[in-house]
This record gives C-alpha cells, sequence and structure tokens, in this order.
C-alpha cells in the first residue's frame, strides 16, 4: 500500500530553519500564516511588514512580498502599500512592544481610519529580542529584567488589551484574541488569520488577531510550563475570544462599517 | 497649461509634484507648509489613484510614504523643522532601503518650537544625513518659485535615479510668496519593475530590508551606497554665479539669503564695489570645485546665512588655504535687509580691497 | 522700474485680493513681481497684510522696509506701517472707517472714503476696489485695463454681477483722485 502525505510544509514557507527558541510561537503563527496563504491562494498577492523584534527576519521564512519597517511603524508602512495597491492582501506582523508602546499611534489610526489590512498581533508579555524587558502587555505581578520586582499598577500601570481597546474603534470589522499554547487553540487562531485575510479580500476594513505566544527562554520556563502559563495567567489578563465580528449584512447598511 | 500662472511657493510644489507623476502625499499640518498639505488634498485625489493622507504623526506620514514607494508609486511628504526632525527615523529607512521619495522641509525658526518665521536652521540636519547611520541625502535649495517647480520635478527624478530620498530646502518665505511660474513638461518616468514590490505573482518573493545583522554584510552595504554617493557628488551639484567674474568679494549664500545677497550686490555695484555671488543650488552634494575655482580670482569669500553659520563648514571646506572666509547671519526666523547685508560687505570690502591690499 | 507696496487691514477687507491681483497684473504686464502675505500666527488676530514688488528685473527680496506705496484700510494698520513708508512715499488710507491721520510730513497722503463710495454703488464689499482704483490713479503700476483683466482671471467667469460692479468701483476710485 503506498504511503500517503498527510502533512508537509506550507508551499508559501520557506525551506529555512527558524531560528527561533525552542517552543517559541512564532514558528507556529508563521506556519499558521503560510497555511492560510495556501488556503486562499494569495501568496502572489501578499505583500507583509515585519516588525523589529524577533520576527524581524519574518521575511526568511515567508514566502511573499516583504519590506521591513521601523519599530512600531508597520500599519504606516502597510497604509502606504495597500493605498496604492488595493487589490494585493497586505498584512502587519507585530509584537507587543511594536504595536502596543512604540507604535500604538500607528496601530490606532489605522485601526481608526478603517485601512483594509490584517494586522497580526503576536503578545508574548516580554520584549523578546532584547533580552525579557517589560511590554506593555507585561501582566500584573509579572517578573521581567526592567521590572525585578513585578509589575505593580502603581509604578508601570496595567497592561494594554489592545483587542478590548481596537474594538471601539469604529473602523475595525473583525477583532480576536487567540493563542498558540495548545492544539485546540492553534486551529482557533488559524481560523482567525484565515477570516481576517477573508475580510481583507472583501473590503470589509481594519482586523486584528491578537495570538498570545510563548515566550519560554524570557519567562525563564519550559515550553510545557510557558503554555501553561498562558492557560493559567495571560489568560486571566487577557481572555481569548472574538471581541468584536460586524456581520457582513450589518456592514453593508452602514453600521460600523468601513466604505472602501 | 504652459502659460505663466501666479502661485505661492507652497502650492507650486504641490502642482509640480502632481505634475511630475506624484500620486501619494501623506503629512501633518505644521506652519508655514499648510498650504502644500492642503493643496495636495484637493488635487492629488483628482489624479487616477490619487492617495492623499493626513496622517497621525509626521512620523506615520514618511513611513506611510516608505510603504507607497515601495510598491512603485512616487510618494513625498512634506512638513516645517520640527515635523522634520520626527520623519529622521523615516528617511533613514528610505536610504538604507533604497527607496526614493521626495520629502519638503519648509524651514522655520529653531530650535525647538521655534517660531514659524523664515530660516536656514536646518542645514546640518538636512545635510548630514539628519537621522542615524552612514548615509546622505540629496538636498535641493530653490531660490525662486520658478526653481520650486523645477527642482520639484528634477527632485523625483534624481531620487529615481539614485533610489534615495531627496529633500527639498526651502523656508517659510519661499513658501508663502507668490512669483509667476511657469511648469516644464516633467520627464517620462524611468523606473525598472525590479525596484517595485507589487506581490510575488507566480514567481520569486522579494523583500526589502536595511537591516543587516552580519557586521560584514552591513559593511558591505555601507559601501555599496558610498560608491554612489560618490558618484551623486561627481554629477550633480548644481550653483548659480551671479556677478562673479570681476568680483573682489563673493557672496556665499542659498535659497532667500540669495535672494538678500542679489538685493545687496544691486545696491553695491552703482557703488563701484565688485560684489558677485555664488549660490549653491545643491546643498548636499555641495558644488566644492566649484567654489573653489573662483577662489582663483576672488580672495574675499563671505558666506551669507539666516542661521547661526552651518553651510559655512561646507564653505571652508572649499576655501580654507584658498581665500579668506567671513560669515554673516541672523538667526531665529529674522530674514536680514538687503541694505543691512549691504552694510556689512560695505565695512568688509574695504577692510579687504582697501588701497593697501590692492597694491 | 521698482516699487514695493504694503497693503494693510483687517480679514475680510480684502486685503489679500488687493495685492493678489496687483501682483496678478504686473505680471500679466511683463513685470516680475512677489507677493508675500502675512501668515501664520498673526493671522489669527484677524490683522492681515501683504508686500507687492514689481519691477522690470530680477526681484531680491519679496520684503520691504521700507515700501513706496502703503495702502491702509484700518487704524491698527496705519499706526503699525504708517513709519516704515518711504520718505515721499504715497499713503492710500480708507477714510470711511481711519479717523486719526499720520503726523508725517513728508508723505503724500490720500484719503479715500472707498467704504461710502462702495455703498453708493451698491456693495460694500467693493470697498478695496474703489481703493484699488484710486491706488492705480497716483501710481501708474498698471493699467487699469490689464487691472480689470487680471480682476476678471481672478475671479472666475461665474461671478458676472460682482465684476460688473468691481468696473464700477474701481472706475469711481480712479475719477476721485483724478478731480480732486
Amino acid at each position: 500500500m503506498p504511503m500517503k502525505k498527510i502533512f508537509s510544509k506550507p508551499a508559501s514557507l520557506k525551506d529555512a530553519p527558524f531560528h527561533y527558541c525552542p517552543g517559541c510561537g512564532h514558528s507556529i503563527a508563521h506556519r499558521l500564516l503560510c497555511e492560510a496563504f495556501d488556503e486562499l491562494d494569495i501568496r502572489g498577492i501578499a505583500i507583509g511588514v515585519p516588525p523589529a523584534g524577533c520576527a524581524v527576519l519574518a521575511y526568511n521564512y515567508l514566502d511573499v512580498d516583504m519590506i521591513e519597517s521601523a519599530h512600531g511603524r508597520g500599519p504606516a508602512v502597510a497604509t502606504g502599500i495597500k493605498r496604492m495597491l488595493p487589490d494585493r492582501v497586505v498584512f502587519s506582523y507585530q509584537g507587543d512592544g511594536d504595536l502596543a508602546a512604540i507604535g500604538i499611534a500607528e496601530s490606532f489610526h489605522a485601526a481608526n481610519r478603517g485601512e483594509n489590512i490584517s494586522v497580526f498581533f503576536i503578545n508574548n508579555a516580554v520584549y523578546g529580542m532584547t533580552g525579557g524587558q517589560m511590554a506593555p502587555t507585561t501582566t500584573m505581578g509579572q517578573r521581567t529584567t526592567t521590572s525585578p520586582l513585578g509589575r505593580s499598577k502603581e509604578l508601570e500601570g496595567h497592561p494594554v488589551q489592545v483587542c478590548e481597546l481596537f474594538s471601539h474603534l469604529r473602523g475595525t470589522t473583525y477583532i480576536e484574541r487567540c493563542a498558540v499554547n495548545t492544539p485546540a487553540n492553534i486551529l482557533k487562531t488559524k481560523k482567525a488569520i484565515l477570516k481576517s485575510l477573508q475580510y481583507q479580500i472583501d473590503k470589509r476594513g481594519f482586523t486584528l488577531v491578537e495570538i498570545l505566544s510563548p515566550c519560554p527562554t524570557n519567562w525563564k520556563m519550559s515550553p510545557v510550563e510557558a503554555c501553561k502559563w498562558i492557560s493559567d495567567v495571560m489568560t486571566k489578563e487577557f481572555p481569548l475570544g472574538v471581541m468584536k465580528d460586524i456581520p457582513s449584512a450589518q456592514q453593508k447598511k452602514g453600521v460600523d462599517a468601513h466604505e472602501q | 497649461m504652459t502659460e505663466k500662472v501666479l502661485m505661492s511657493g507652497n502650492h507650486i510644489i504641490g502642482e509640480a509634484a502632481i505634475r511630475a507623476g506624484c500620486r501619494f502625499y501623506a503629512g501633518y499640518p505644521i506652519t508655514p507648509q499648510n498650504e502644500l498639505c492642503e493643496y495636495m488634498s484637493e488635487h492629488i485625489r483628482e489624479q487616477e489613484g490619487g492617495v492623499f493622507i493626513q496622517s497621525e504623526s509626521e512620523i506615520a506620514a514618511v513611513n506611510m510614504v516608505e510603504g507607497a514607494a515601495s510598491t512603485g508609486a512616487r510618494a513625498m511628504t512634506s512638513s516645517s523643522s520640527p515635523g522634520i526632525s520626527l520623519k529622521q527615523e523615516g528617511i533613514s529607512f528610505l536610504a538604507a532601503c533604497e527607496i526614493p521619495a521626495l520629502i519638503v522641509n519648509i524651514m522655520r525658526g529653531g530650535p525647538g518650537l521655534g517660531n514659524i518665521r523664515p530660516s536656514q536652521g536646518d542645514y546640518f540636519q538636512a545635510t548630514r544625513g539628519g537621522g542615524h547611520g552612514d548615509y546622505r541625502t540629496i538636498v535641493l535649495a530653490p531660490a525662486t518659485c520658478q526653481e520650486m517647480a523645477d527642482l520639484t520635478m528634477d527632485a523625483f527624478d534624481l531620487a529615481d535615479r539614485y533610489r534615495t530620498p531627496v529633500m527639498l530646502l526651502a523656508d517659510g518665505m519661499m513658501g508663502q510668496m507668490m512669483e509667476p511660474v511657469v511648469f516644464k513638461e516633467p520627464k517620462p518616468r524611468d523606473y525598472p519593475d525590479m525596484f517595485m514590490l507589487r506581490g510575488a505573482g507566480g514567481g520569486k518573493s522579494h523583500f526589502i530590508r536595511g537591516l543587516l545583522l552580519d557586521q560584514l554584510e552591513e559593511e558591505e552595504h555601507n559601501w555599496k551606497l558610498a560608491r554612489k554617493y560618490a558618484i551623486i557628488e561627481q554629477r550633480e551639484t548644481r550653483c548659480e554665479y551671479f556677478q562673479t567674474e570681476d568680483a573682489d568679494v563673493v557672496i556665499v549664500a542659498y535659497g532667500t539669503s540669495a535672494r538678500v545677497a542679489k538685493g545687496a550686490i544691486k545696491r553695491l555695484r552703482p557703488m563701484g564695489m565688485k560684489v558677485g555671488l555664488f549660490r549653491p543650488i545643491t546643498l548636499w552634494p555641495f558644488p566644492m570645485n566649484e567654489l573653489r575655482k573662483l577662489s582663483e580670482k576672488t580672495k574675499y569669500f563671505l558666506d551669507f546665512e539666516m542661521s547661526l553659520g552651518q553651510m559655512i563648514d561646507d564653505v571652508r571646506l572649499a576655501l580654507q588655504g584658498y581665500a579668506d572666509i567671513g560669515f554673516f547671519g541672523r538667526p531665529g526666523g529674522v530674514v536680514p535687509t538687503p541694505v543691512e547685508l549691504a552694510n556689512i560687505i560695505e565695512q568688509r570690502y574695504f577692510k579687504n580691497n582697501g588701497p593697501e591690499k590692492r597694491g | 522700474m521698482s516699487s514695493k507696496t504694503i497693503f494693510s487691514g483687517f480679514g475680510g477687507q480684502g486685503v489679500l485680493m488687493m495685492g493678489y491681483s496687483l501682483a496678478h497684473s504686473a505680471m500679466s504686464t511683463g513685470y516680475h513681481t512677489t507677493y508675500l502675505p502675512s501668515y501664520g500666527a498673526e493671522m489669527r488676530g484677524g490683522t492681515a497684510n501683504c508686500t507687492i514688488a514689481i519691477a522690470e528685473e530680477e526681484i531680491a527680496s519679496p520684503i520691504s522696509s521700507e515700501p513706496d506705496y502703503l495702502v491702509v484700510m484700518n487704524t491698527p494698520s496705519l499706526y503699525s506701517f504708517q513709519n516704515k513708508l518711504t520718505s515721499g512715499g504715497l499713503m492710500f488710507l480708507n477714510a470711511s472707517i481711519i479717523d486719526a491721520r499720520p503726523s508725517r510730513q513728508d508723505i503724500e497722503v490720500y484719503a479715500v472714503p472707498c467704504g461710502e463710495i462702495a455703498e453708493g454703488l451698491g456693495d460694500i464689499r467693493a470697498a478695496n476696489i474703489v481703493m484699488m482704483g484710486a491706488f492705480l490713479r497716483k501710481t501708474a503700476l498698471v493699467t487699469l485695463d490689464t487691472y480689470l483683466k487680471s480682476l476678471e482671471t481672478i475671479m472666475g467667469s461665474k461671478k458676472r454681477k460682482a465684476m460688473e460692479t468691481n468696473t464700477k468701483a474701481l472706475a469711481a476710485g480712479y475719477e476721485l483722485l483724478k478731480t480732486s
């Protein structure tokens, strides 16, 4: 009986070994994105903007056109691309510092303008590439190299809840928070990515998928502990689920609509 | 429209840019360049595919320009001094990623918030790169409204040819004043598809980046840029000579201050003082050799700027050891009058060309 | 021929329009010209002024520290600019709303009741054009014909009614100083 191939590398994923740490969520997110490109058959029209941060080298893995952006400016660069090429599928891939700290203005206003782009937001509660400093999404009490006593609301303030915040902006159409810490959550993340890209193809405006992602190295945990920490701690600060999803019929009537 | 029209500098830049094929503008209002922003909001959208975005910040604007220009579109942003400081990050990225774009700086008084009067205090920032890293930006300095039109079009051609950001450096007076202008026919665009990011299609994917973690690779990238800059320095210098043939004193000034200098010369010449003007049109590359050549005949040069003296560094590089160099400047948004400058020159003229020196 | 003029007044009096139309007609005549408006914060206070340079040769500075002609449309402008006017220069003063007169003896002052005249023609908004008539009578910087053509170009063909009023207003201002 001939063997049947049931699992392989997505065609949109380059044949290159990931530089990410063992147990890092970026590799999973990359793979999910590439599967989505394949399934929607958009590899040839996708243009991505990777962030400054651990995923800065995303163009070494995603086999689509990409352009580097300054730290936090991804949604501005993506705006420029999308406005000139409205029929391409344009996405930014951003970390928590990139989106919610240095680039909050660019992200917020791209969302508010209802730019027809997809934002994939990797939240791992620390600054990974620079060595585990506090992020805007570092959880309360979490120790990092710049919050050695644990994050406190008096000194550092509360973690930024990006999905909740952006849901209030009328330019946004679909916002969901997912995680890549369990097989079930990974499948949900894949669906969310597909939905976001499909919404863009349908010209429905700004969509954002937040992905809670393990960073065992900077959390100083094993990969298994890190996945568990997402369930036990992170999801308490950042509840999973669909924060906003405007049905297309309602959008057509002009409620919270992005008119393209 | 080839007839003469009366327009303000800010509007002229916008019109010339659109005629040159600019189809993307992003910017943030700041005096004294708001009229350019407003002009683009109305007129670039009249073009097919033309996009205007009033961005949330100067930083966002220049990064939107990076995105738009990366697709192969002609794109620009504009601002005035404090806003240009914010754009430096993006300009550095444009230079690193070799993306053509136009950045307009309608300078105002500084440092800090300063004021909104015409100034030339951003010469260093403009000509030395401005942002981080080893790079240069081509800097064009118009002195008339006609030149604002011509140089805006030329700026896009230069940006394409060398795949580099180009800055048009003028000041509040140039932006606000009106003069008759005739728009020339723009050159047909010549920019290869291979540099445009438009999706991989069925082929190989591309990426545009400035990040080169391997220091030897980054070094090679820097040398590559340096070779390009060397070619620009050889080929692209521009300047104007005004009554320099017989001059005992040559004023070196650009933009608005060059206009003031011409006014001073017109007062001094009838009094028998042989004074001329050397006006750099490209501030980078600075017309170093052209200026040095003048020292064969002229032995005193007066650098004149609406700043504490910034271009004087380049003037010194050109003339140190060849001629005497003086300086007169008014910083902070003051435009000196031709009479004021004429008085200064008069004093120095006889000091340097008195009977004993004329021998 | 080389001259500089400052037009000044408050927003709404058509001060910038006076300057712009003069520069436009100077351009049509074939002169070099520059128009430099006040801008930014000083506009917010409601005052407006602009400087027009007209010359047969290239114009160096569009700024004027010592204008040859000065048009003042309100009292604050009189005080702001009267001492800038060059000795022997001409001042045109909106006598309809300015009671004061300059103290200088070395200039020529023309008090033009441009408001009343414009009202007499049925449109107070034409006061600035009445003033232009008086201004052109004494300065002869451009011909009335050229000026009217510029005005027509600037206003566009749609405003035929306003153009009729402007033509009358210009003539009225011109005649006023001719006969006085």
